[in-house]
């Protein structure tokens, strides 16, 4: 059995020290030994950004795509493969930005893979432009005058799409992100983790202290039900958005793949390619 | 006696028109008769003029025809608009219902025939295309039991009244025109048919049937016009084969997600037209420089944006070879008949894997929508070719080193592992790498990974690069097409040798990398050569000078009013030039 070393490999991340991705790229490879994964079985896909870097880091199948576009690719390559697991991986910028059209639809889809976001609040690679998370108010080098678009809320936005699997992290919570990721896994449909991830260079604001001040764990909250989507959505509002823990799941709604007709119990990729004659004649016949 | 009709029904779209114009074809079909037809439609679904012009032929066709022999119109609109194709001889066919007025200019002649009023008398005015195929078939001489099956296939399961009805309105229609012609109606007479029984269809669904007998199991595309029927049909039929096909939520998912099956290892296909090809071209770019296998359908239709959506253009030539930012090693072809769509698009599968690189199969909107006979499709000879894809167990690779999934090798092509193989592992990423696929921004390998992915490409393998109808050593005119252009050059071509011309003539199958060394000989052994093509600028023909040369030769036909070229426009064309 693998252990989480094994999903280890030789490159030394080029992220800042201090950055909050390198929990969550020892959360996810710790999730896979945990889940009992061996590294053949786990593709890693991610976006373009400092933490799209993170298919590069993992010992896995990984696929490091374009902006924005790490969901669809993921999506393919299980629909392609349905033993394999698959995780979607990036930031703020890539699934909730350019890539937000593919967030929604991947939810409303609901294929069977698990969506990690790093949520830093603002473009690090590109060196400090606002983000579609960043506060109103908040100064980059693309909102000098602090910015005056709303952030998007993307737990609230998760429910309101159907999702089944929401969940928020803190990356210095080393042990819960590892139990999410692994729920994430588990879960059989499409998981999103949302998961605070500072940027020690650029955000200035929202800083490890500033989120130890500001959030809130569910397992703090009474009676705090992940099964009730209203309650989710009301907790979610009163403490704007700022809580960890599993926000929601829904494990009556069966995945995109267990609701497809004709869709191969086996691998796709383990299908055979020629098609017989008679097969084909019944085709053609069709068009006479 | 004549071997070739066109007939061609008309009127407000959401009529029946395409169903009737069906409807005859089938028949026709069932007959053994060949059949080419055109659809005129406009972007909307009610409202607006419709038509659906099919030709008959005892022989092969694979152009609309010049002329029209029949018209029949369901309002005036259709006569003012069509009327013009109509030879001396023509006749019109028109719904008293709207007292049709025939132009003055026309030696054709019209008879007003109450479609409309003989199927509602009949029990409902909707059956008036029966009524107008019934007096179509009196011109004809047809006997009307041909369309008995059809109307049972179409109506059947609304039981044997609404067939029997059906089947009345045409016998109606029938009765009323012979009645009519007794006098002055010149019948016009088919030459029997052999009788075979052919397949009926357009190049979409030929497109579509390449996919599945290349072993095809799953399809991400957008819908869009004219390229959806590809979706359609693999929606109906990728299940039973165990695959699927999902609509995406945009053309960029419908190209990345297909990479990422595959990447996964299943032959993987999206098909759109222009609009979304320029939405998919930063991906087009990814699978180019991660090397993952990758076909993708361009059915060509009026650009730029959304130009003339429903209408014919081959303008996406140069955004197919050299879309993408940067460079990448693509492979660019273009099926110039239902049956070469069919076979490409199987061998753009092998090619894709042989490869690793995307494939375009470009097709058009008149060969991708225009349905027509199609002699049989041989599935046996459609072969299943992985390239390099490895199925060995492999050795264990020491201290996690990764596969060498870009190793620099003497054709360009490395060896190709799939997520779920063990010892396999590599990583893949749109930034150059290395030959493991780890990052790398060093001089050395940029240059070898470069000319490594660009060696792929420089043997290419493709059976029939260019169709040649070539019978002279030394001609007078070359003429050069590609995609749906060919029937009518065929037709031109015949007539231009009769005239006294030597001609030869290439449809271009392979347009990039661009088979130089079998167009070169025939434009070198022309004095003349002539473009035939569906945009404003000669894309081809400036493709050819790109690569053969010989700018003075190469004169440019071009069209882009929408229309498919006619046989009658490229003769005239080709004789002015002598």
């Amino acid at each position: 059995m693998a252990t989480f070393k094994d999903f280890r490999n030789d490159v030394k991340p080029n992220w800042c020290p201090g950055c909050g991705d390198f929990s969550v790229q020892a959360a996810m490879q710790r999730a896979a030994a945990n889940v009992g994964l061996e590294p053949q079985n786990l593709a890693v896909v991610s976006g373009i950004g400092c933490s799209g870097r993170i298919s590069g880091y993992i010992n896995s199948y990984g696929f490091h795509g374009i902006h924005g576009r790490s969901l669809p690719i993921a999506q393919g390559v299980k629909m392609a493969n349905r033993d394999l697991t698959v995780i979607a991986s990036g930031g703020d910028g890539d699934g909730y930005a350019i890539g937000m059209g593919h967030t929604i639809h991947a939810i409303r889809r609901n294929i069977d893979i698990t969506y990690v976001v790093m949520d830093n609040q603002i473009y690090g690679l590109t060196k400090g432009q606002t983000s579609p998370r960043s506060a109103v108010g908040f100064k980059t080098k693309s909102t000098p005058m602090g910015s005056i678009e709303q952030s998007i809320s993307p737990m609230e936005m998760a429910l309101t799409v159907g999702a089944t699997f929401v969940a928020q992290s803190f990356s210095t919570d080393l042990k819960d992100l590892t139990a999410l990721i692994e729920a994430g896994i588990n879960h059989k449909g499409f998981a999103l983790i949302n998961v605070f991830s500072p940027c020690v260079t650029y955000n200035k604001v929202n800083t490890y202290d500033w989120f130890k001040e500001n959030l809130t764990k569910l397992s703090d909250v009474e009676g705090y039900d992940a099964s009730n989507r209203e309650m989710a959505m009301q907790t979610l509002m009163k403490h704007n958005g700022l809580v960890t823990g599993l926000i929601y799941q829904n494990n009556e709604r069966p995945s995109y793949q267990e609701l497809l007709t004709g869709y191969s119990e086996e691998p796709l990729v383990d299908s055979n390619l020629n098609l017989d004659q008679a097969h084909f004649d019944k085709l053609v016949a069709e068009f006479m | 006696m004549i071997n070739q009709l066109s007939w061609k029904v008309g009127g407000q779209q959401g009529e029946g028109i395409e169903s009737t114009g069906e409807i005859f074809a089938i028949a026709l079909n069932r007959m053994g008769y060949y059949l080419y037809g055109y659809r005129h439609f406009s972007s909307r679904i009610k409202g607006g003029h419709t038509n659906n012009k099919i030709r008959v032929s005892t022989t092969e066709i694979r152009s609309i025809s010049d002329d029209l022999d029949i018209l029949v119109a369901f309002d005036q609109e259709t006569i003012d608009v069509n009327y013009q194709e109509l030879h001396s001889k023509g006749v019109i066919l028109a719904d008293s219902k709207f007292n049709p007025k025939k132009p003055e200019d026309t030696l054709a002649s019209l008879y007003a025939v109450p479609f409309t009023e003989i199927a509602t008398q009949l029990g409902t005015s909707l059956m008036k295309n029966m009524v107008a195929i019934g007096a179509t078939s009196a011109v004809l001489d047809l006997d009307i039991q041909v369309f008995e099956v059809v109307v049972r296939e179409i109506f059947g399961k609304k039981g044997d009244k609404v067939v029997a009805k059906n089947m009345e309105a045409i016998q109606a229609g029938f009765d009323y025109m012979k009645e009519q012609m007794e006098a002055n109606v010149p019948t016009m007479v088919l030459e029997k048919a052999d009788g075979k029984h052919r397949m009926y269809m357009i190049g979409n669904d030929a497109i579509a049937l390449g996919a599945l007998a290349a072993g095809c199991r799953f399809m991400a595309a957008y819908p869009i016009t004219p390229a959806s029927d590809i979706m359609e049909y693999l929606i109906k039929k990728l299940p039973a084969l165990g695959g699927t096909v999902i609509q995406t939520e945009d053309e960029i998912a419908a190209c990345t997600m297909t990479i990422g099956a595959s990447y996964g290892g299943v032959r993987a296909i999206t098909a759109s037209s222009g609009p979304g090809l320029s939405l998919k071209m930063e991906a087009i770019g990814l699978a180019g420089i991660t090397e993952t296998p990758l076909v993708i359908v361009d059915t060509q239709r009026g650009g730029p944006s959304t130009g003339l959506p429903t209408k014919q253009e081959q303008s996406d030539l140069m955004a197919m070879i050299y879309g993408t930012h940067g460079e990448i090693p693509k492979i660019v072809m273009a099926p110039s008949t239902v049956q070469e769509a069919f076979y490409d698009t199987a061998e753009a599968f092998n090619l894709a894997e042989e490869y690793q690189c995307p494939v375009i199969v470009l097709s058009d909107l008149q060969l991708s929508l225009g349905k027509q006979t199609v002699e049989p499709l041989d599935v046996s000879k459609v072969e299943i070719r992985r390239g390099k894809l490895v199925t060995d167990e492999l050795p264990e690779i020491e201290n996690k080193g990764y596969f060498k999934r870009y190793e620099v090798t003497e054709d360009g092509v490395s060896p190709r592992t799939i997520p779920g193989m063990k010892n396999g592992i590599h990583h893949v990423t749109g930034v150059e790498h290395a030959e493991t696929g780890k990052p790398s921004e060093s001089a050395a390998n940029r240059i070898a990974q470069m000319d490594k992915r660009f060696r792929k490409v420089e043997s290419i393998r493709f059976n029939t690069p260019v169709y040649k109808n070539a019978p002279h050593e030394e001609a007078d005119l070359l003429i050069v097409g590609f995609n749906s252009t060919r029937g009518a050059i065929e037709e031109a071509m015949i007539r231009l040798e009769k005239d006294g011309l030597k001609v030869n003539h290439a449809q271009i199958r392979l347009i990039h990398p661009f088979p130089t060394d079998e167009v070169l000989p025939l434009v070198r052994s022309a004095k003349k050569v002539i473009v035939v093509e569906n945009n404003a600028t000669g894309q081809l023909a400036n493709i050819m000078k790109m690569n053969v040369g010989h700018a003075e030769k190469i004169t440019k036909y071009l069209k882009y009013d929408g229309n498919p070229f006619l046989p009658h426009e490229v003769h005239s064309k080709c004789k002015e030039l002598f």
